[in-house]
């Protein structure tokens, strides 16, 4: 990889000095109440590189990515904006790359999207005019050769960094890797895995990722979800289809008191992030920590990961 | 062939309910094979309603026809007669068939006794699935003969997503089988996964419905 910045964004620059990237997540609430969503925010400031915004996520309708990427800019804090190829068509997506480009937005993480049966309008129509990979191909193209999907020529090129999601759970297992290849093949620059459990099943994932040179080529995150509850332990790996929570994990939060639970739940994470830091190819962790935003800044600091670098994006 | 499935008879009873004379016209073409709108149904529904009308004190005079086809003009013809004496026709073809009835007896009301739900087949008695939305540029060559489009509820051409587990879609609470597997699976047999290691880029979707209303023209045949 070379030394130059495809988009000048924080967290290139951080992936490109060879440190470790710490990312959080931030979802807008399903209203237009911008205070809350920046409240939620302050916590993920300089605490992680960058935060990434949902995009109506598991298919329900929030204040869109695209604000609230430019609420967390006027913060100071860097945003990865997510953008899902399921409710807007190719004109739609390029001009919102444009867009975002235009507000200063310099990383986008490129999705398919949940389906919308799972969420708040499951009678609504669904796009999928493209999907997640031909998103980045489009963004990839804009940015280096000028030109939409259609040949029309950019005026103004988004310099963008582009990335993408991988789920190394799901099936066929053998083939997840490869999946991913092709993101990368189509000009993904950094993937945020999906939540890890099932450790023994990364670390297959992470060999095959690096004997096939993929993370050569691209920085790749380990996406941690802390859990807060049995409850919550429970739900994930009943409920969430392609999330594998080993039930070691549920039987040690089970095994301390209740008030104990989610500080058993903060060790975990902290345990699972050395964990991944330790494997050979992983550039950085993507910790999402659902609703729990004011946690981020005691796990990171407990994962030894503070303070984080001061760079500057261009 | 086209899959159709009956309407709820309160549906088509709240349609008719104005009238006092109706035919039912059913199809012997797509919907009589998935035992939807064939002679046997026609018969069924023209009873269903003579029965709730008559209990509901307003009676319901129901003619029966099924044509031969009724995507084609020439097999509408033989309503005429029929249609001179009542107020509405339902159709039980799929929705091509009210729209021929409608385009040959300009001031008849014309209602759809039928729901038309996909371009499919059986694949067991009495269970009919979709295979083909009709994007009118058939990639299936590419992925083992299996229709990504159809068949992947995100109709991804990079596929598959992650909610794909065990063989199965996230969406349809396990019923259905993710094609993405099925196209994995496929191509192992064929030694063909290669094939799935190129990225797919953008599908034209002007030959879809997206492209407006679509005509095939076969000038050879034209007259």
């Amino acid at each position: 990889m070379t030394a130059e910045y495809a988009a000048g964004s924080k967290l290139e620059k951080i992936f490109k000095s060879g440190q470790k990237a710490v990312t959080g997540e931030c979802g807008p609430p399903r209203g237009a109440d911008a205070e809350h969503f920046r409240h939620k925010a302050s916590f993920l400031k300089d605490v992680v590189d960058a935060v990434n915004v949902t995009d109506n996520q598991t298919a329900v309708v929030r204040f869109c990515s695209m604000a609230a990427s430019r609420i967390l800019l006027d913060m100071g804090i860097e945003p990865v904006m997510q953008m899902v190829t399921r409710d807007m068509n190719r004109i739609g997506l390029q001009s919102n790359v444009l867009g975002a480009a235009a507000l200063g937005i310099k990383n986008l993480l490129c999705l398919t999207g949940d389906h919308q049966s799972f969420g708040d309008h499951p009678q609504a129509k669904n796009v999928h005019d493209m999907d997640s990979v031909m998103l980045a191909h489009t963004v990839k193209t804009m940015r280096d050769d000028g030109k939409m999907v259609s040949g029309t020529e950019v005026q103004g090129r988004p310099r963008i960094f582009i990335g993408a999601a991988a789920n190394p759970f799901a099936d066929p297992q053998e083939f997840r890797v490869v999946r991913m290849g092709k993101k990368i093949a189509a000009g993904v620059q950094f993937i945020q895995t999906q939540c890890i459990y099932n450790m023994e099943r990364f670390v297959q994932f992470m060999e095959m990722a690096n004997d096939m040179g993929l993370t050569e080529k691209c920085f790749i995150m380990a996406g941690i979800t802390p859990l807060k509850s049995v409850g919550m332990a429970n739900y994930m790996k009943k409920f969430v289809p392609g999330l594998d929570v080993p039930d070691s994990y549920i039987t040690r939060l089970r095994g301390v008191p209740k008030d104990k639970v989610a500080a058993e739940g903060i060790k975990i994470a902290v345990e699972q992030i050395q964990e991944c830091l330790a494997m050979k190819g992983i550039a950085g962790i993507h910790l999402m920590a659902i609703e729990w935003e004011d946690h981020v800044p005691e796990i990171v600091k407990a994962a030894g990961l503070l303070p984080r670098p001061k760079v500057e994006a261009d | 062939m086209v899959i159709g499935e009956s309407k709820p008879l309160a549906e088509i009873l709240d349609m008719v309910k104005d009238f006092k004379k109706i035919v039912v016209a059913g199809c012997k073409g797509c919907v009589t094979v998935c035992c939807a709108g064939g002679e046997k149904e026609v018969a069924i529904l023209a009873s269903e309603l003579r029965i709730a009308r008559k209990a509901s004190g307003r009676e319901l005079e129901v003619q029966e026809y099924t044509c031969e086809r009724q995507c084609d003009p020439e097999y509408i013809e033989p309503l005429d007669d029929l249609v001179a004496e009542v107020d509405a026709v339902v159709s039980i073809a799929c929705s091509v068939g009210p729209q021929y009835v409608a385009a040959r007896y300009p001031y008849l009301r014309v209602f759809p006794g039928l729901n038309t739900t996909s371009i499919g087949g059986a694949t067991e008695h009495g269970v009919w699935k979709e295979f083909c939305q009709a994007c009118g540029s058939c990639i299936i060559g590419d992925f083992g003969a299996l229709c990504p489009i159809t068949r992947c509820a995100k109709q991804l051409l990079n596929g598959p997503c992650g909610g794909s587990s065990g063989g199965l879609c996230e969406v349809g609470k396990g019923s259905i089988p993710c094609i993405w597997q099925l196209i994995y699976d496929r191509l192992k047999n064929l030694g063909e996964l290669h094939k799935l290691t190129e990225v797919q880029l953008y599908k034209n979707w002007s030959t879809s419905r997206d492209g407006g209303l679509r005509t095939t023209i076969r000038e050879e045949l034209k007259q």
